[in-house]
């Protein structure tokens, strides 16, 4: 049995995933990237290995994806998050067509083929407006722990409408619907809008198409999903392991590699 | 082929092309010095032609401007715009070139000539404030050669029709009044006999440039459209219609068949071909031309070699026999395909895709200049619904490094170049 793993350093997180020959997940692991980024690789593959039980040796091949994907010092070689992401999309939903990742400080929308190819993508420019920094300036300000904010936005009746493109200032326009009296729930479901609605505008320069999955980060919030269906007006594909993500494609790619490199065993025999 | 003749030719045009620039500064470091008063021009039509006939050194600021960025100081030059009241959101061209007059003429480069006139014309409308504030800083003279029926995408009248000669006399109509201006600004008169001669050297120049860009259909390619021939373009901009200019061509064309002939491309293995549409990203211009490189990425043609070439057309040639006529003639034609070139890039990169062989386009849209970035999304969707070619839309700037994230920008280029190599695998698989 062969195995391979992929190890996403992404600008908040770094996520790992070993995957088996049968393409599944059979290791993960999720730590804080910090300040050091090949440490954080090195932790994030460790602790994936003793989830899945199996030894260093017995993985073949490591594929390092995300902003620090060139710190993996222990992989074989890099891909692109983008290209990541479009592949675990696909395997994970095989009907996917349109995938938006939503990290820490970019968000990407992808037009995919049926297996997995990148078509088409585009991302946020520099600016962190529509990622989920957003929402962490947002959660900052407000004094709320990030896990519970969509939960809390979901409560909302009459939202605010936040106006800001910039992330520094959605921080004092957050502060200003306070000094207004606006409630917690009001302005957090108006940052999340905010975002839904940027996140759209991206997802229309490639072309939205059924099935929409979503990845990265912020598919663990709740409010999040809710506010980009009701935007996007369709269901959208998330599961657990959508975090996982782009660790779960560049492992499916270093699986690739592993298996495009075997010699059929008759092949073998007459050589 | 001899060790020798490479030796010789490969190489050549960059070479000359920089020391010719070298040139360029230090000699309008010398009428700075000597208090001669320039031609401001812009590369989308200048008019040298003409201008040279009067002895103006000419001064292109989007030329000395950029300089700044490929130098590495333009946010010095852009930050003394900026603290004496200009917007960080106008023309980063213009900022730089604020804080040069700001400073006296003072340009990592050597000194450049305070303006004695300012000719434009009306293909970008940044041209015209930008010159108005010369002429609050100066007193001197503007002239707007207005260029009509510029915005047609190739539907504009053609010459033999009666609408092309009543354009064609519109636009000869100014030229005779800016020969007017000039012998008033400079007290010489006009020598049409010097029109001639110049109008020949552009002539060959234009003929040289044709060929050198012909050329580049070679597999592999000859040169690289971003970085080499960003040297040739300054070249077709600050010696047209000199005899340096026309020699420089000649001599690029010479290289350029002997590459051609002997299958030598430029340093990298090519494995892609690749079209660019928009301004290079100067602030980071070689790191820029290697994200792609690096992959095996060559672009082999650019529009920006076509739309800011200082005029020259791709197909007409002066009539020297009747040379103010023929000026105006050659003069519409060169704008608008300029214009073209730049507003309706669609048309000419679908050629490109086809008669270049293009594997995929890099549209560069840049913050500081949306009359050049506008319509790049529209471009590029046409493009992409004409042909079955995959493109990168990467933005940045032309002159500012705060809005250059070479990290993302590098992210953006490995995707584009992973979904490259992974449709090409499909191609095989296919086909196998």
């Amino acid at each position: 049995m062969a195995y391979a793993a992929g190890v996403d350093v992404g600008s908040t997180q770094t996520k790992a995933v070993i995957v088996n020959e049968a393409r599944e997940i059979v290791g993960r692991a999720l730590i804080d990237t910090g300040a050091n980024v090949v440490v954080a690789a090195e932790n994030a593959y460790n602790e994936a290995l003793k989830s899945s039980g199996i030894r260093e040796e017995e993985v073949e091949y490591v594929i390092g994806t995300g902003y620090g994907r060139y710190r993996v010092t222990f992989g074989n070689t890099q891909v692109t998050e983008i290209s990541c992401h479009a592949r675990g999309a696909a395997q994970m939903f095989p009907g996917t067509k349109t995938v938006l990742d939503m990290g820490g400080q970019d968000t990407k929308a992808i037009r995919v083929s049926p297996k997995g190819e990148v078509l088409d993508f585009c991302m946020n420019d520099k600016c962190a407006a529509g990622t989920g920094r957003f929402l962490g300036a947002a959660a900052a300000a407000l004094d709320i722990p990030l896990a519970e904010l969509g939960n809390v936005a979901m409560k909302a009746e009459r939202p605010v409408k936040i106006s800001t493109t910039c992330t520094v200032f959605a921080e004092s326009e957050v502060l200003s619907w306070l000094g207004k009296g606006k409630k917690i729930e009001d302005i957090l479901w108006g940052v999340h809008l905010s975002i839904a609605s940027r996140s759209t505008a991206l997802l229309r320069r490639v072309g939205i198409e059924d099935e929409i999955t979503f990845t990265g980060g912020v598919t663990k919030n709740a409010g999040m999903i809710k506010s980009l269906e009701q935007a996007l007006k369709t269901k959208l594909n998330v599961s657990e392991d959508s975090h996982f993500m782009g660790a779960l494609g560049a492992a499916l790619f270093a699986l690739d590699h592993i298996l495009a490199g075997r010699v059929p065993a008759e092949v073998k025999e007459t050589a | 082929m001899t060790e020798t003749k490479t030796e010789e030719l490969v190489g050549r045009g960059n070479k000359e092309g920089a020391d010719l620039f070298r040139e360029w500064f230090d000699d309008l470091a010398d009428h700075a010095k000597r208090g001669n008063g320039a031609a401001y021009v812009f590369v989308m039509g200048s008019m040298a032609e003409l201008l040279h006939v009067f002895d103006f050194p000419l001064v292109l600021p989007e030329i000395t401007s950029l300089q700044t960025a490929v130098r590495r100081v333009a946010d010095k030059y852009l930050a003394e715009a900026e603290d004496y009241g200009y917007s960080p959101d106008i023309c980063g061209y213009v900022k730089a070139d604020i804080a040069v007059q700001l400073r006296g003429g003072d340009h990592p480069m050597g000194q450049i000539p305070k303006p004695a006139i300012a000719v434009m014309t009306n293909a970008c409308n940044t041209y015209i404030k930008w010159a108005e504030i010369w002429e609050r800083m100066y007193g001197i003279p503007l002239f707007v050669l207005d260029v009509p029926a510029t915005r047609q995408a190739g539907g504009q009248f053609q010459p033999g029709s009666s609408d092309f000669e009543r354009d064609r006399k519109y636009v000869e109509a100014q030229i005779r009044e800016l020969i007017t201006l000039c012998e008033q600004v400079t007290k010489k008169k006009f020598d049409i006999d010097r029109l001639r001669e110049t109008l020949g050297y552009a002539n060959e120049m234009n003929k040289g440039w044709r060929r050198v860009l012909e050329l580049n259909k070679s597999k592999p390619s000859l040169f690289n459209a971003v970085t080499d021939g960003t040297v040739y373009l300054g070249v077709s901009n600050n010696l047209r219609g000199t005899k340096k200019g026309a020699q420089f061509f000649k001599n690029l064309v010479e290289e350029m068949e002997y590459k051609a002939a002997h299958g030598i491309g430029t340093q990298i293995e090519e494995k892609y071909r690749l079209g660019f549409v928009g301004v290079p990203c100067y602030p980071i211009f070689r790191r820029f031309s290697e994200m792609f490189t690096e992959w095996g990425g060559n672009f082999v043609h650019s529009t920006y070699l076509n739309f800011a070439s200082g005029g020259g057309s791709m197909g007409y040639e002066y009539d020297v026999n009747r040379p103010v006529e023929s000026l105006a003639e050659g003069f519409l034609i060169s704008v608008r395909e300029a214009m073209d070139n730049m507003f309706h890039q669609d048309r000419v990169v679908i050629d490109w895709v086809k008669n270049y062989d293009l594997d995929g386009v890099v549209y560069h849209p840049i913050k500081s200049c949306r009359t050049v970035s506008t319509g790049l999304a529209d471009g590029r969707r046409a493009m992409m619904a004409a042909t079955d070619i995959p493109s990168l839309f990467i933005e940045s700037d032309m002159m500012d490094k705060r809005v250059v994230s070479e990290a993302q920008m590098k992210n953006r280029a490995d995707a584009f170049f992973e979904g490259l190599a992974s449709r090409r695998e499909m191609a095989k698989i296919a086909q196998s």
